[in-house]
């Protein structure tokens, strides 16, 4: 009964994408795809714990979903007297081409992270088509009611189907857009879980992590040849070696220099160290994932905050503001800076981002920290206030709250 | 698939005359490739009249049904496979007008 259970969580968790991309191609409607796909899970849950898991279970769930979206497209048909368009639907299928499901994963996600969608209709609706997750899930993740998450992700679909958002590949020469389009998505999520927001809201959120991650994992299998891809694997992976070390019994987050390294997931580690090996010699130039991956391999390189190789951190961001000239990358070039050259130093070039960053936790906790290290109290304090002020992160609130009250 | 690309603009009939040799350009495009069906620049805003034929006596009103700093200058309707081919579509006539347009689905098209 109990292991029933647990597998029908880890096939739906498998299976999922793979029945709504399928019923997608066939039936080439979101919302006919996501119903069928529900009822065939519903169905597996009443009947899998008493008459056993089947042996081939993702097409056990693929024929039941599509078996109930045609009993739904023959009913409203039926109701709204659309017979001929229902038919149509119905009898335009062929037999399945081989290795064609995870192709239509594929163009799933793709339709999924289209452009003409907003970037938030993008994220629930990945979440929703592509991972399983529930709208109420969802709807946690993102700290929205359940009815707001309910009408994005409706609305999201109706534009799908209105404009004729494409169920197919982009093309050549859309590919890098739209591929570096689903990776923003991703590590969207990625971040939501690993910096958490929300005054009630746990620091880390390791179910959005491990979702962007088993996405990103996913899309590396569809798209074996991409560096970015690897990179933004990489990068996760690497951030989430250090999930546990991140936070402390307390639930205040731990910055890099204070954690105990021992706890850090070796494992993760060292897949992440060798998608970075794997790019470096590639020999091709990287991209903003694979830069901020080979920071995170010096990070999880270091025994400690000193044996880090601050210089070769420094040379990474050089390199990333060449692609990216933002603001935040000049501020955490400076950080790292700041370990070379000095507090002082650090504190100069941060001040002259204080326009363009004024409305930025981190940049405040970055000047905090240094007018701290430079026995500035006052000038920390009204540092940590702002900074306070503006973090959304429960553990990052109690570190720096923790930090302010330990000001001479 | 019938898609609006509406032009955005702020003026009325401010089209350069390059702008015009463009849109002229794109607009063969349009025609040797199949997905033109009509297009259009429109009259000031100022010229429209709002009616309202539901009373007994129809009802007009002076301007447009609504005032904004930018309004619709002209449209195409295009027909397209899908959102994408519109979308690149629309990106071309966008630059070839030099304004920003709006795409939009038909829900249908009267036969």
């Amino acid at each position: 009964m109990i292991d029933a259970r647990e597998a029908i969580t880890r096939i739906h968790r498998e299976e999922w994408g793979r029945v709504v991309a399928s019923l997608t191609r066939r039936f080439g409607d979101l919302d006919i795809a996501e119903e069928g796909a529900a009822e065939a899970f519903a169905i597996a849950v009443e009947r899998w714990p008493a008459d056993g898991v089947p042996p081939n279970p993702g097409a056990w769930l693929t024929t039941t979903a599509n078996r109930k979206a045609i009993d739904r497209i023959r009913r409203e048909a039926k109701r709204h007297e659309k017979h001929e368009e229902a038919r149509m639907l119905y009898h335009e299928e062929s037999p399945e081409p081989l290795g064609a499901i995870d192709d239509d994963r594929l163009r799933l996600i793709f339709a999924c992270c289209h452009p003409a969608l907003g970037q938030e209709a993008r994220v629930a609706l990945t979440l929703r088509m592509v991972g399983g997750l529930t709208v109420p899930e969802i709807a946690r993740a993102f700290l929205v009611q359940e009815s707001t998450m309910g009408q994005r992700i409706t609305r999201a679909k109706a534009k799908v189907k209105a404009a004729r958002i494409p169920f197919r590949m982009p093309s050549a020469e859309d590919l890098p857009v739209r591929v570096s389009g689903v990776l923003a998505v991703l590590f969207l999520v990625f971040n939501e879980g690993y910096l958490a927001t929300g005054r009630d809201t746990d620091p880390v959120r390791h179910e959005l992590t491990a979702e962007a991650i088993r996405l990103t994992r996913l899309i590396r299998a569809l798209i074996p040849d991409d560096g970015e891809v690897d990179g933004l694997l990489a990068l996760m992976l690497l951030t989430e070696a250090r999930r546990t070390a991140r936070v402390s019994a307390s639930g205040e987050l731990v910055t890099l220099d204070e954690q105990d390294r021992g706890a850090w997931d070796r494992a993760l580690i060292a897949e992440g160290h060798q998608l970075v090996r794997e790019r470096l010699a590639a020999g091709v130039a990287p991209g903003r994932y694979q830069i901020l991956a080979a920071i995170n391999a010096v990070h999880t390189s270091a025994r400690n905050v000193r044996d880090t190789d601050w210089s070769q951190i420094v040379a990474l961001y050089d390199q990333l503001i060449r692609l990216d000239p933002s603001p935040i990358v000049a501020l955490n070039r400076a950080i790292a800076v700041g370990e070379i050259d000095g507090p002082e130093v650090a504190l100069a070039t941060i001040d002259g981002l204080g326009d363009r960053l004024a409305g930025y936790h981190a940049y405040h906790a970055a000047r905090a920290d240094l007018l701290r290290r430079l026995g500035r109290g006052e000038e920390a304090r009204r540092a940590y206030d702002e900074a306070i002020a503006l973090a959304g992160n429960t553990g990052e609130i109690a570190y720096l709250t923790r930090r302010r009250g330990q000001l001479q | 698939m019938h898609y609006l690309v509406s032009v955005i603009d702020e003026k009325t009939g401010s089209a350069t005359s390059a702008e015009m040799a463009a849109i002229d350009t794109y607009n063969d495009g349009l025609k040797a490739e199949g997905y033109w069906v009509f297009a259009g620049g429109l009259a000031a805003p100022s010229a429209a009249t709002v009616v309202d034929g539901r009373p007994d006596e129809p009802l007009f009103t002076d301007g447009p049904f609504i005032e904004s700093k930018e309004y619709l200058a002209g449209f195409w309707v295009m027909e397209a496979p899908d959102l994408d081919v519109a979308l690149k579509l629309a990106a071309d006539g966008s630059k070839a007008c030099n304004r920003r347009v709006e795409v939009r689905p038909f829900l249908g098209v009267a036969p």
